[in-house]
Parts: structure tokens; sequence; C-alpha cells
């Protein structure tokens, strides 16, 4: 006689896995690869594939040693991978984006628990820490289409810093800076993919901008050269919305996005350092879990916990 | 302030197939708890002849509901089965035999009062038909000086996907529903009644407010077409905008709410006096070639309706209820309840896939329209937390299952969330 399986309810699940998630994620980071790898050469490519291909490796590595489940098929190092390298200068000698990636994947995931459970932004703190360890190498910006003009590098200012006023124009398609920072049309086009896709919620880029824009604005600040010139497009779509280093509801997202914001203008204005956003979200990221306890939410007609003697 | 909830796909291929006529098996299994509470012991003995609409089991205790025999024959036996609840229980199983005939005890009830009609609820058998089970009368014994209830609410949203016998129901019958409320609106002194149904049955809404017009204090209520409107508390809370307090009864907040296929039910009894002894079931899945309603009585088993079915292969899972809260079926011979609201086949094991790491992504958070939180509840259970479950209010999930379908990482939350009640209700002993 035949028997038929047996479940626990629900008997149907929506198609969407963490691997489709993941998917999304690279396909809204894709306009950015194609564009700066025309604006800054195949250099940048090869540092985007290095730093996703390291990442892959060493999370299959890792897990390997460790004897941990293998998770490379949820693509997420291959993301996290992606947006390393959009947090590296173009002339970055290509070994060090690949320990970049080691202490992305290895220090501030794996050994925090793997995906979902890390606290830190992984892609932000491996460049925190290629910052403190090659400090010169990754504040040599370049400007774009440096590889047609010159067989060397010519190193410029961070837009934000530069005496130079900017077109607008070039501030949207093609601006120095890091090799994600390129292109804000890109990146936005990819930033309203993941709102469409509902991958990511809207709340945290439309709070993170908002707040930079308005404080800069009340400040008397250049708006659109605090919100377009430095890294906070790419921020506010794409890490300030990771899913594991940020707060699970909207007004949890809400708080993190205006801190974020508020941080990063702080750092901006009146820090040692021209750029604030990676710093900003690394501090709420640390600051997530008091902002989840913050929001708990009530559930519907609970009544008060009675505390018993 | 709006409730959370999901959108499902709907598959509801056999809403437009008027039901078919009653299958009349040769063999009916009818178990004796086909409702909460109290079952109910056999009053015929094997060899006994029995007809349609006799008497077979009865109890004597506060919460329970007679069982009756839905097709005239012989009981051949009296014995234990494992019921869709997974529980051990008694069974009557009575063969069929050619000339089906009614017990002369079926005939229309005396009512011309409140304790009247509630007696005749009670002896026709009736239980919540939304799949919840619970004995009708018990329902409607309200004390009227305790609790004013001033709403009856006919739940018609049907919101799981698949099954249409509610809105076939609707669509079948809509005089007889309008009977049905105007009843329960008399005997039991209800001012006014709403019809909650989901926006997008308009053929059922366009009938049915046409009749209303008529009526006075009966309203059809739309409601969003999303998952889970029907549920209790989320219904009571979208058509009144009452707060069913945790651990309350409907009562508690001056609604009476009951399923549509219900309401008809005690229209037809005050009729005609035929006690619960079929139903209309919906027969679906992803390998059935023609979906369909059918009336059976209770008690046909599973076999049966296979081979009416018409299937494409034989099926990997078996499903008695809808696909987010019905229950696996391992069994060929088990038997239809009368809470058994569809019988849905289907081919691979998705339900089944295994869970990849919780990536935080908050979906379940955003599904559940108790505003609960199924990711740290699932981590409370693991770490059998018991304080930290009682804090999160574990209790009053109703395990609707939208968490664990919207999860991209497959994990089963709602199935944990029923392990930590169980968990809560043995004292934190697992």
């Amino acid at each position: 006689m035949t028997n038929y399986l047996v479940e626990p309810a629900p008997h149907i699940k929506s198609s969407l896995t963490t691997q489709k998630v993941m998917l999304h994620v690279i396909i809204a980071m894709l306009p950015t690869v194609l564009v700066s790898a025309y604006i800054y050469g195949l250099r940048a490519l090869l540092t985007v594939v290095v730093c996703s291909a390291v990442c892959v490796l060493s999370e299959l590595v890792f897990e390997k040693i460790t004897k941990r489940p293998r998770t490379i098929n949820d693509l997420s190092a291959v993301v996290t991978g992606i947006l390393l390298a959009f947090n590296l200068p173009p002339t970055l000698p290509i070994y060090m984006a690949a320990i970049g990636s080691v202490v992305a994947i290895v220090v501030v995931k794996q050994f925090f628990g793997g995906i979902g459970q890390n606290f830190a932004n992984p892609a932000i703190t491996a460049r925190i820490v290629l910052m403190l360890s090659f400090s010169s190498y990754m504040t040599t910006w370049s400007e774009p289409f440096y590889y047609k003009n010159t067989a060397d590098a010519v190193s410029t200012a961070t837009p934000l810093v530069s005496e130079k006023s900017f077109e607008l124009f070039d501030l949207f398609f093609a601006k120095s800076g890091c090799i994600g920072e390129c292109c804000n049309a890109a990146l936005l086009l990819g930033g309203f993919y993941l709102i469409v896709t509902r991958i990511i919620n809207p709340v945290t880029p439309i709070a993170y901008i908002g707040t930079v824009a308005l404080l800069t604005w009340v400040s008397g600040g250049d708006v659109t050269l605090q919100v377009l010139a430095g890294g906070l497009i790419l921020g506010a779509f794409f890490m300030a919305t990771d899913y594991a280093t940020t707060p699970i509801r909207t007004s949890g997202k809400l708080i993190f996005a205006v801190g974020c914001g508020l941080l990063t203008f702080l750092i901006r204005n009146f820090g040692s350092m021209p750029e604030g956003v990676s710093f900003s979200i690394l501090i709420m990221n640390i600051l997530t879990p008091y902002i989840d306890r913050l929001t708990a939410s009530h559930p519907f007609g609970a009544k008060k916990e009675v505390k018993s003697k | 302030m709006k409730l959370h909830s999901i959108k499902l796909p709907h598959r509801k291929a056999s809403a437009e197939m008027p039901t078919l006529k009653t299958l009349n098996p040769p063999k009916v299994v009818i178990s004796m708890s086909q409702h909460g509470g109290v079952p109910c012991t056999p009053v015929v003995n094997v060899g006994d002849e029995v007809k349609t609409g006799q008497i077979i089991g009865t109890s004597e205790a506060a919460i329970s509901a007679p069982v009756h025999a839905g097709i005239t024959g012989k009981v051949t036996a009296i014995t234990d089965i494992i019921n869709i609840a997974g529980k051990r229980n008694t069974a009557v199983v009575i063969e069929t035999s050619h000339r089906q005939e009614m017990h002369e005890s079926v005939k229309p009830p005396v009512v011309n009062d409140r304790s009247s009609f509630i007696e005749a609820v009670k002896n026709s058998g009736l239980v919540g038909l939304g799949g919840a089970g619970f004995p009708t009368y018990v329902k409607l014994n309200f004390d009227p000086k305790e609790n004013r209830i001033d709403t009856l609410i006919v739940n018609a949203a049907e919101c799981e996907p698949y099954i249409t016998s509610d809105y076939r129901a609707l669509v079948e019958s809509p005089a007889e529903l309008i009977g049905g409320i105007k009843l329960l609106m008399k005997y039991l002194e209800i001012p006014k009644a709403f019809i909650g149904i989901e926006s997008d049955k308009s053929k059922a809404i366009s009938v049915l407010t046409e009749l209303c017009r008529k009526e006075k204090g009966i309203t059809v209520q739309r409601l969003p077409n999303s998952y889970p409107q029907g549920a209790e508390k989320i219904m009571i809370y979208n058509v009144t905008g009452r707060v069913l307090k945790e651990g309350g009864l409907p009562m508690s907040v001056g609604c009476l709410v009951m399923n549509c296929s219900s309401v008809i039910f005690i229209n037809d009894y005050l009729k005609k006096g035929i006690p619960l002894i079929r139903r209309r079931i919906t027969v679906d899945g992803n390998i059935v070639n023609k979906p369909l309603n059918v009336f059976v009585p209770v008690g046909t088993q599973l076999s049966e309706i296979i081979k009416l079915a018409n299937l494409r292969k034989i099926p990997d899972r078996v499903i008695f209820g809808g696909p987010m809260m019905g229950s696996s079926v391992y069994d060929p011979e088990m038997p239809v309840m009368k809470t058994t609201n569809a019988v849905l086949f289907f081919e691979g094991a998705a339900a089944l896939a295994e869970p990849t790491p919780c990536i935080r992504c908050g979906r379940c958070v955003r599904a559940c329209s108790l505003n609960l939180m199924p990711t740290e509840l699932e981590s409370a259970y693991d770490n059998k937390d018991i304080e930290r479950l009682k804090k999160l209010k574990v209790n009053i999930c109703m395990n609707c299952g939208a968490c664990s379908y919207v999860c991209p990482a497959k994990r089963n939350l709602s199935e944990k969330n029923q392990l930590a009640k169980i968990l809560l209700r043995n004292g934190g002993n697992v």
C-alpha cells in the first residue's frame, strides 16, 4: 500500500530563496560593474573578479577546514566580493584587494557564524582594515578614463574635498572615487531594481540620503556635492540595506538610516576624514541590536505581561 | 492600523464548476471525534442496520456534538483509527446497502425560541465547517445578560489557495445563507450582520449585495484580497475594528463569527431536519486534471475520492484542508471529517526543502498579521528559552503559516511555533 509524504503546514512555499535574493543583488550591481570597467578600464573589472573569486574561495576553504556545511551556493560571498571591490580605488594592487576579501569573509563573516550571523558589514569592515593597513594606496584616486590618457595613474583628490567645481553631468555619470562610486546613474538604476523586486526596503536609502541632504542644506553646504560626490549613493542602497547587519523592522530601519545620515554629516564636516559613509554604517551596525530591541513590536491583542512574584 | 498580510497565488480552478451531486461510497468510516471537545461514544453495535441521518454516536459532555450515519447500511465494525489530527479514536464503519433511505428521526425540528433554536443546532451535529470544528451550539449558547453580542460576522473569506467549497456554497445557495443569517439574528437577538468576503469574489458579492438590499441590518463587507483574511481575529478587526485580546473569545468583543457554510447548514436543517452527514469538498492540486467540488458523506475514504479525482499520476502528498493550514494525510483509507473542506493532491515535496541559515531579511516579521517575531521565536524555541517564548507571545500564533511561506531560507517557522506552544503547555518539559 502506498503511503504519502507527511510534512508540517504550510504545504506550499514561495519560490524566493536566499540564492535568488543574492542573485537579484548581483544583477543590481552589474550596471555599475560594467560602467566601472568602461570608466576605469579593465583593471577595475579585474578587481571585481578577484575579490569575488577570493571571497568564494575563502568561504569554501574555511568551511572545509571547520567542517561546516558548504554555503557558497547561496551566492552571498559573491555579493560581498563585488561590494568590497566597489569600495576600493581602481589602482589598488590586486594582492591588497585579495587580502581584503579574506578579511571580509573569514574574519568578519565566518568567525561570527557565517551568513546572517555577522554583526558588521563584511565589505565595509574589510575596506576599513585596508584603509588602516594601506592608507596611501587606499586614498589614491584616479580621474575617469585615466587609462586612455597617460601610462600611469593620475592621482586626484576625491571630489568631496577637491577645490575644483564639478559638472552635475559628471557627478551622475563619471566621477573619480572608488570603483563602485564612479557612476551614480548606474547605482541608482541598480537601487531602483532592488526596490522594485522588493529585495530592499526603500525607507533606508530615502531616509539616509534625505538626512544628509537636509543637514547639509540647513548648515548651508552644497547639497548636490554631498549627496553625489562621495560614496553616499553606494552606501545607502547597497550597504545600509544589508539584511544581517541592519534592523529587522521598518521603524528600526528608519532609525538606522537617520543615524547613518547624521554620522555621515558629522564625520564629513567635523571629522578628520573626507568620507564618512563606511564608518557611519559600521557604527550603526553595532547599534543594530539595540535599535531592534527599541523597536520591538506589540503583538496584536497581547496582554501586558504580569510580573509574578 | 493596517495588519500585515501576504499575497498568495489563488489557483481557484474549481471556482466556476457547479458542485457534483453526492458521492455514493460503498463504505464510510465515521470518526467519533469530528469536533473540538469530547469524542462521542458509539450507540450502535456491529451488525446493526442503520439508516441515513440516524444518530450513531453521542456524548453527555458539555462540549461535544452528536455524530450521524451518512449512508444507509450495516455497521460492519467499530474500530480504532488514527484521525486527521493524529489522534487515536473510535470509528464506526458502515457498509452500504442498495436502498438508501432517511431515518425516521429526520424531520424538521420545532423551533420557536432561543433555547429550542440552540437545542436544534446541538442535535444537528453542526461543528464549525471552516476547519476549526468547534461544536456550534456551544458558541451560540452565550449568556445574553453577560455578553451583549451586537454583531454577527459570516466568514466567507476563504483566503486559502485552491479551496472553493465555501465560494460554491455562496453562489449556489445565496438565499439559504441570508435565511440562516436571519434565523441567527432573530433567535439570538443580534441587531446587525456582516458577510465578510474577499473583494475578488465579485460574482458572489454582487448576488449577495442584491439579496441584502431587501434585508435590514445585513451588509456585505468587502475585505482585502490577501491572506489570512479568514482568521477569526483578523476578520473581527477588519470588519469591526475591534481588537480581540489574547486568550479572549469573540463574544468578549460583542461578535459571533460563523463560517458561511455553517450558516447555510443551519437554514437547511431547520427546514428539512437532515443532520450534518455530508459536506461539500474541493478536489484540486497540481496533478488533478479536472478540479471540482462534490458533496461527500462524512466518513468517505480518501481512496474513494482518488477514484473520482482524475489524477495525472500517483500523488506524493495529499492534503486535507487548505495548503496553508491543512494536514498531510499518509493513509489512503483516511476518512473525510465534518471539517474537511478540501482534498488536495500534489506531486513533489516542495515544502520539505532543506532549511538554510536565517539571513535576517525580516520577511516573516512583515508577514505576521499578529505582529509576532517568527525568526526570534524560532531561536527562542531552539534554545528552549521558556521566558523568552512567553515574552514574545508565541501563544497567540494562530498557525496561519504565512511566515514559513515567505521565508527565503525555507525555515519551518510556523512549525516551530506550534512546537513552542506544546513546550509551554507542558511547562517546559520537552
